[in-house]
């Protein structure tokens, strides 16, 4: 059996006679956008939560980011009705509820695993497409719509048709300056934005072995974009450590006891996937995306593909690409001039991530004209980052240094980065429209991100690291 | 939730791949905490000129002449991908849509649609851009019928067949409530949770 059988089958409540099975739900986890809908949906029909103690909810995707921001203040107009209204039905259904200026808030994917509460082996559901994020622990982790969240919270239960076995084996060590978001946008770019239909993702290899946590979320995080149901990584060691002494993480004697289960979470060596890749991890190399879907992504240093190189599939998203982004084919990235930075998001917001930026950024200044913004992840990375003075870094050398949450991308109607502003991204869309009015994403690492802030281009980030170190 | 037996409506190709949650409703449309009163939105970058105004972009095939009534959209590779936001299916229906039919969903959108009502049918690019070299020249009528999982329309003698999961077309031929079918498994599920806390008891957290 794999790992996704594994935590497939420990969840399984009963077969139905439709054929779907009935998976047992261990975590929900809601936030202001959907969350208030949800809660209000299941309180005009009568429906209690099963369990209102395995229900959280952080507020992360509308609040403002603005430095003082109040506990009610959205970055779009008419959004405080949903962080009021969510207030409001958390509260009266008692499920767990991280308020916008609560010294654990953050976006729910980095907060879920840095409080503890996403564990091996459990399942955790979320309405947002992310949530796959948390399989970097192990967990059985996938993000489904509002009336799928009120299923769960109300029978602390999924009907699921069981996806496929896949399975993505990285070996080698990732060269200097390449991360785990190169990896990830290597991989679609060669697997396709629609190659994960249907599977369950593991990751699996030496390259993976030898990746910490964060970036392994980092990874994990998208496997959506390329429409994999999730993906999982097996618990070992490092997941272990990490979780140790985490606010929601077991104590004592069931601490013991769950680490002994989590070990246990892993594929038999003799497990038979439907589907199977490998990579090596020296062939990554620094990647950007040059159009307007994660797999239109090449390395830095790249030129953009001609059309005619294209399977005949892909040749018309290209045409559209180009036209979107303002780019041509046989054209170099590096030298594109941009007009904003974002430093930030679910998949490149945690303390190592805001760590490769700075390290870069120490001692320089972003090029003239460059609008450059970081958005921490959560409370506690904002706070760790601050203690390490890494918060004066960023604003030396002309960043925005904001409150936690989702902030730039995603646009909200609110703030964007100027209608058509070219912007280097941490994020994980780069579709038409996410970021702003037809803002042009191009999506890279946190170190790639602050390299372009200094040099007001596209740049293979390697350089400028090379430089600073 | 409406049963969907048969369905007669006219059919607006939209054939781009990847069309995402995004644009089948932006964010900046998703002013309410409800889920009702969101067709406006629907495909608000692509169908307006001005947002603000609502003036119709007439290029838009929503807005073309004898289209604005469509009620089935046929689309291409990956439809719905990107965010999980339920809120595009209310769009969706908000506008007026029954059926969608694309070369591949994003599977999100696609138990969303299910779970709305929304008959979500899954046909090979080919014959997706056969329906749309007719359907894009003028309006025309398509019948769809769920029970014998076949399309019919004037310009194709022969039934379109089409595979859906059983259970899918179980709950929208019936119309059924999910969480309603799934709590006759509550005393199942409880057990279920009872046999957990003694086997894995950290999964269950003491609230606080
Ligand atoms: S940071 Fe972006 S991708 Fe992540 S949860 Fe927020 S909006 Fe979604």
């Amino acid at each position: 059996m794999t790992l996704f059988d594994k935590l497939w089958d420990r969840h399984l409540v009963c077969r139905l006679d439709s054929g779907e099975d009935l998976i047992a739900i261990d975590r929900v986890f809601l936030h202001e956008r959907t969350g208030g809908v949800a809660l209000a949906s299941l309180a005009e029909r009568n429906l209690p939560i099963l369990d209102p103690g395995r229900v959280y909810c952080t507020m992360d995707h509308i609040v403002s980011t603005l430095p003082g921001r109040g506990a009610d203040d959205a970055r779009m107009p008419g959004g405080e009705t949903f962080i009021t209204e969510t207030r409001r039905q958390a509260r009266r259904a008692g499920i767990n509820l991280i308020d916008v200026n609560d010294p654990r808030q953050g976006i729910v994917h980095v907060v879920a695993p840095e409080l503890g509460i996403v564990q091996p082996g459990m399942t955790l559901v979320c309405p947002d497409s992310h949530t796959c994020s948390l399989g970097a622990l192990g967990a059985l982790a996938w993000g489904i719509g509002s009336s799928e969240a009120e299923h769960a919270m109300a029978t602390g239960t999924l009907r699921l048709t069981k996806p496929k076995n896949m399975r993505i084996t990285i070996d080698g060590t990732l060269a200097r300056g390449v991360t785990a978001k190169d990896l990830v946008l290597h991989i679609i770019a060669r697997i396709g934005v629609g190659a994960g239909k249907g599977y369950a993702v593991e990751y699996a290899g030496s390259t993976i072995a030898a990746m910490d946590v964060e970036a392994r979320l980092t990874l994990c995080n998208m496997a959506v974009e390329y429409a994999a149901f999730t993906a999982v990584i097996a618990p070992d060691g490092v997941t272990q450590s990490y979780l140790e002494g985490r606010p929601h993480a077991p104590t004592g004697a069931l601490w013991e006891q769950a680490c002994a289960d989590w070990m246990s979470l892993r594929s038999d060596s003799d497990a038979g996937y439907d589907v199977e890749y490998h990579f090596q991890a020296e062939d990554v190399l620094p990647m950007v995306t040059w159009g307007i879907s994660p797999e239109q992504a090449i390395p830095a240093d790249g030129t953009i593909p001609a059309i005619d190189s294209l399977p005949p599939d892909k040749r018309e998203s290209a045409r559209r690409a180009c036209e979107y982004m303002g780019v041509r084919p046989g054209m170099p990235l590096a030298g594109l001039p941009i007009s904003g930075v974002f430093i930030g998001s679910c998949t490149n917001a945690r303390l190592s991530d805001l760590r490769a930026a700075a390290a870069v950024l120490r001692g320089h200044r972003v090029a003239p004209g460059i609008r450059a913004i970081c958005v921490p992840g959560s409370q506690t990375v904002k706070r760790a980052a601050e203690k390490d003075g890494l918060d004066q870094v960023f604003i030396d050398a002309g960043f925005e240094w904001r409150e936690p949450g989702c902030a730039m991308c995603f646009y909200a109607g609110g703030e964007h980065m100027g209608e058509g502003a070219r912007v280097a991204s941490t994020t994980n869309r780069n579709f038409e429209s996410r970021q702003g009015p037809r803002t042009r994403t191009h999506l890279m690492s946190p170190a790639m991100a602050a390299a372009a802030a200094i040099t007001g281009t596209l740049v293979d980030g390697r350089a400028l690291t090379e430089v600073s170190s | 939730m409406t049963p969907f037996v048969r369905h007669e409506g006219i059919v607006a190709p939209l054939l781009r791949d990847n069309v995402d949650t995004d644009q089948i409703i932006p964010s900046r449309e998703m002013k309410t905490v409800s889920k009702t009163g969101l067709g406006e939105g629907l495909f608000a970058s692509w169908r307006y000129t001005d947002e603000k105004t609502r003036t119709p972009n007439p290029e838009f095939i929503l807005n073309r002449p004898g289209f604005e009534k469509a009620t089935i959209l046929l689309a291409g590779r990956n439809f719905g991908c990107g965010s999980s936001r339920e809120h595009a299916v209310w769009a969706l229906s908000g506008y007026g849509i029954r059926a969608i039919i694309a070369a591949s969903f994003g599977s999100i959108f696609h138990t969303n649609c299910v779970r709305n009502g929304i008959l979500p049918i899954t046909l090979d690019m080919e014959a997706i851009q056969d329906i749309a070299d007719i359907a894009t020249k003028k309006p025309v009528k398509m019948t769809i019928d769920l029970q014998q999982q076949c399309l019919l329309w004037e310009a194709s003698g022969e039934p379109i067949k089409f595979q859906i999961d059983p259970s899918d077309r179980e709950m929208l031929v019936k119309g059924l409530d999910p969480i309603g079918l799934t709590m006759q498994h509550r005393q199942q599920i409880l057990d279920f949770m009872d046999q957990q806390k003694t086997l894995r008891p950290w999964l269950f957290p003491e609230t606080d």
